[in-house]
């Protein structure tokens, strides 16, 4: 194998819920990275406004990071960062909320939710 | 214009829905209080125990005869003459207990053919002792199990992207928490007899971490902001052979131990030699060096020049034929292959990567700080595992303290009566407007994160701990006093800058306490003060907040009961 002449780059295109224009990201490209450690570079060196959702970044448990990556839904701490233009969307069948992140919390188990709970009548003193 | 308050109302409130947060809504709900379950990300999925794959350390004797008294007896010389021998006899008591509860549960604790529950044997522990769920799936199968039964139960109000940012206090009194909607971030208030803290650990202040973007010790940052005491805060520990390359995805990267204890792993320096036992350690066939010593080990390596490529040890399993790598692990075999590892014919690099706090927030046996109505649980709690912790305590102590500290909420909130809301200044911040921020806040976290590894890591010096504080303040005055932004949805910017505001604090004060303790201990390694020393440091050091300010104290340790020793004995 003959080292590259340049740093290769992954080339994020990402669609952002509430903006018109996709925005474009060159990030350096380590073989073995995930496109959430993509994503991740990004916030911390290129743009923080980006929105994206994730609790435990390795060990694939939170569920939190799945977008459409290419067309096809998956993991962003599971799929691999590749040397080239990448797609990424928003989940496609849930509420956009910000970038590429969705409500994907249970109904039952978001704020109107338990405010409903809560104004429904309580312990009585 | 100004998003409208939400304001909630319960008897108990939880924050954080981990094993010690669901095992404390359970119990608080069993009680009779209403509950109000609260997470900044998913409810149950969003900190470290669901990530937890390896064990659990309880005295059930199902291998060989045991007694919680031993368990004790191992989780005190672990702890390195640091551990509040009555908290850890309340884990090592009722961690039982709370293991049959799950075992009834379903949760699919692994067994032999003859129905007894498996124990692996863990480092540190003087016989097999820790019950796992196949394949490295404990702390998902945990989850699970609690979240279903917190589902079951109709007291439980459950409330995720809910991020708690401050406890007010009236009258020296907790009495809820105001916090944000991540969905929207709409302003919330919620009144509260009684407030359980299950936020779990700190690790997130480190570069190399197994922690979820969740745990940069949230809990600590509120305790002291409510007048509660932090202890302990200089022992974080290191997992020593945490998965450093190649890149590995969908695992987490401490899953290394278990293969170790089941299948006996090797761990060689670039000379392709073992090395643990140069460092004064006696590892013979069984894996038995405990974390701190084998962190210490596999660094002094690296220093000395002998470390793998990446900058760590090698890993080899070569010796282990491949039936018995798929016997023991089966489908994780195939995930390796996924990422190119082929454990019969390389060896992983592997280095200690931060991973859990012995540290946290002082409490009694209640799990109530010294803040009336604030409780405190799981690893968020400090005393238990002293300056080093045994592998397979921390979920141990999640489910026992969880239990506690539910139950003594309940019994405070149904003494104080109907809650009634208290103010908070910081709701101005969460309602407020600010500019854009000009620092990029994720990178400010990141160069904290780099800070605290290079000079509050494994090995520390008096000027590298200065160094560090220095470099805390200077983000601090970058920080600014208000968060950029408008209140909106998912907006992580103004995320970071509340986490960084949060993460600043503790850095602090596990910076504070390191560079006072002048001595090495378990997790704590002071290359200029490399010896322990028992007659000046045998101590806690307390934190607390006075006017504004860090204060540092101290506090006795309390010792085994020589009751308890001698029953061992
Ligand atoms: C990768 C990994 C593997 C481990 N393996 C083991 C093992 O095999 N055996 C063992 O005994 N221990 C293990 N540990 C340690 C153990 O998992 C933890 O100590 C334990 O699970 C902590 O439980 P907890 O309930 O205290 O906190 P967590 O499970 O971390 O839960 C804390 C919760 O609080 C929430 N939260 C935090 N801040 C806020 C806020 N401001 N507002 C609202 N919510 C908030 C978080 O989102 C999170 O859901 C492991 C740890 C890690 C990271
Ligand atoms: S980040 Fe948790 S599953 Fe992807």
């Amino acid at each position: 194998m003959t080292a590259p002449a340049e740093t290769p780059t992954a080339r994020l295109v990402v669609h952002r819920t509430g903006r018109e224009e996709a925005s474009r990201y060159e990030v350096p490209y380590t073989p073995g990275q995930s496109v959430l450690d993509g994503l991740r570079y990004v916030r911390a060196n290129l743009d923080p406004s980006l929105a994206i959702r994730h609790s435990c970044i390795n060990a694939n448990t939170c569920k939190e990071c799945m977008i459409r990556i290419d067309g096809t839904v998956g993991y962003a701490c599971t799929a691999r960062l590749e040397p080239r233009e990448m797609e990424l969307r928003p989940l496609p069948n849930k509420t956009g909320l910000r970038d590429l992140v969705t409500e994907i919390g249970p109904p039952d188990e978001r704020l109107d939710h338990a405010v409903a709970r809560s104004g429904g009548g309580g312990r009585e003193d | 214009m100004a998003e409208p308050l939400v304001e909630l109302e319960t008897d108990v409130l939880v924050v954080g829905s981990g094993a010690a947060g669901m095992a404390a809504a359970l119990s608080a709900a069993e009680a009779g209080a209403r509950v109000l379950l609260a997470d900044r990300s998913l409810v149950g999925r969003s900190g470290a125990t669901v990530m937890a794959q390896m064990t659990v350390a309880v005295a059930l004797g199902s291998e060989q005869p045991d007694h919680w008294e031993h368990h004790l007896a191992d989780t005190i010389a672990a702890g390195r003459g640091l551990c509040d021998a009555d908290l850890a006899e309340i884990v090592c008591r009722e961690g039982p207990e709370e293991i049959r509860r799950l075992d009834g549960w379903k949760v699919g604790w692994a067994r032999h053919e003859d129905g007894r529950i498996r124990q692996a044997q863990a480092p540190g522990h003087d016989r097999p002792r820790c019950v796992y769920v196949d394949f490295l799936s404990t702390g998902p199968a945990v989850a699970k199990t609690l979240r279903g039964r917190v589902l079951r139960q109709e007291t439980v109000t459950r409330v995720g992207d809910l991020y708690v940012a401050d406890l007010p206090v009236r009258d020296g009194t907790v009495r809820g928490a105001v916090g944000f909607s991540m969905a929207d971030g709409r302003p919330v208030a919620i009144a509260a007899g009684a407030v359980v803290l299950a936020t779990g650990g700190l690790t997130r202040l480190y570069r190399r971490n197994s922690a979820s973007a969740n745990m940069g010790g949230d809990g600590h940052a509120l305790a002291l902001r409510a007048g509660a005491e932090l202890m302990d805060m200089e022992f974080v520990q290191f997992f020593p052979i945490g998965h450093l390359a190649p890149r590995l995805v969908g695992m987490d990267p401490i899953m290394w131990d278990p293969f170790r204890y089941k299948l006996g792993g090797r761990l060689l320096n670039a000379e392709g030699r073992e090395f643990v036992n140069d460092y004064g350690n006696e590892e013979g066939a069984v894996y038995n060096v405990t974390r701190d010593k084998a962190t210490h080990a596999i660094l002094s390596e690296v220093q000395a020049g002998r470390g793998s490529p990446a900058g760590g040890a090698f890993l080899s399993f070569e010796h282990v034929p491949e039936a018995r790598l798929r016997e023991a692990f089966g489908p994780v075999i195939d995930r390796l292959a996924k990422n190119g590892i082929d454990l019969t014919r390389m060896a992983v690099e592997v280095a200690p990567i931060a991973h859990y706090h012995m540290g946290g927030v002082r409490v009694d046996a209640a799990m109530e700080t010294r803040v009336p109505g604030l409780f405190v649980a799981g690893e968020t709690v400090a005393g238990a595992n002293g300056a080093n912790r045994l592998s397979g305590n921390a979920i141990t102590e999640a489910l026992v303290f969880g239990r506690r500290a539910g139950e003594s909420a309940a019994r405070r909130a149904e003494a104080a009566g109907r809650a009634r809301p208290a103010g908070s200044e910081t709701l101005e911040l969460i309602r407020g407007s600010s500019p854009a921020a000009e620092l990029n806040l994720a990178g400010a976290i990141a160069e904290l994160q780099a800070l605290m590894a290079e000079q509050v890591g494994p090995f520390r010096t008096a000027e590298g701990l200065e160094q560090a504080l220095a470099g805390i303040a200077a983000l601090r005055r970058a920080l600014g006093e208000r968060p950029p932004g408008a209140p909106g949805p998912y907006d992580l910017g103004r995320l970071d800058w509340f986490d960084l505001r949060s993460m600043l604090l503790v850095a602090e004060a596990v910076t504070t306490a390191a560079l006072a303790r002048r001595e090495s201990r378990g997790a704590h390694q002071r290359d200029d003060f490399p010896l322990m020393d028992d007659a000046a440091w045998r101590l806690h050091q307390t934190l607390s907040l006075k006017d504004g300010a860090l204060a540092l104290g101290r506090a006795p340790v309390q010792a085994p009961r020589a009751a308890d020793i001698e029953e061992v004995a």
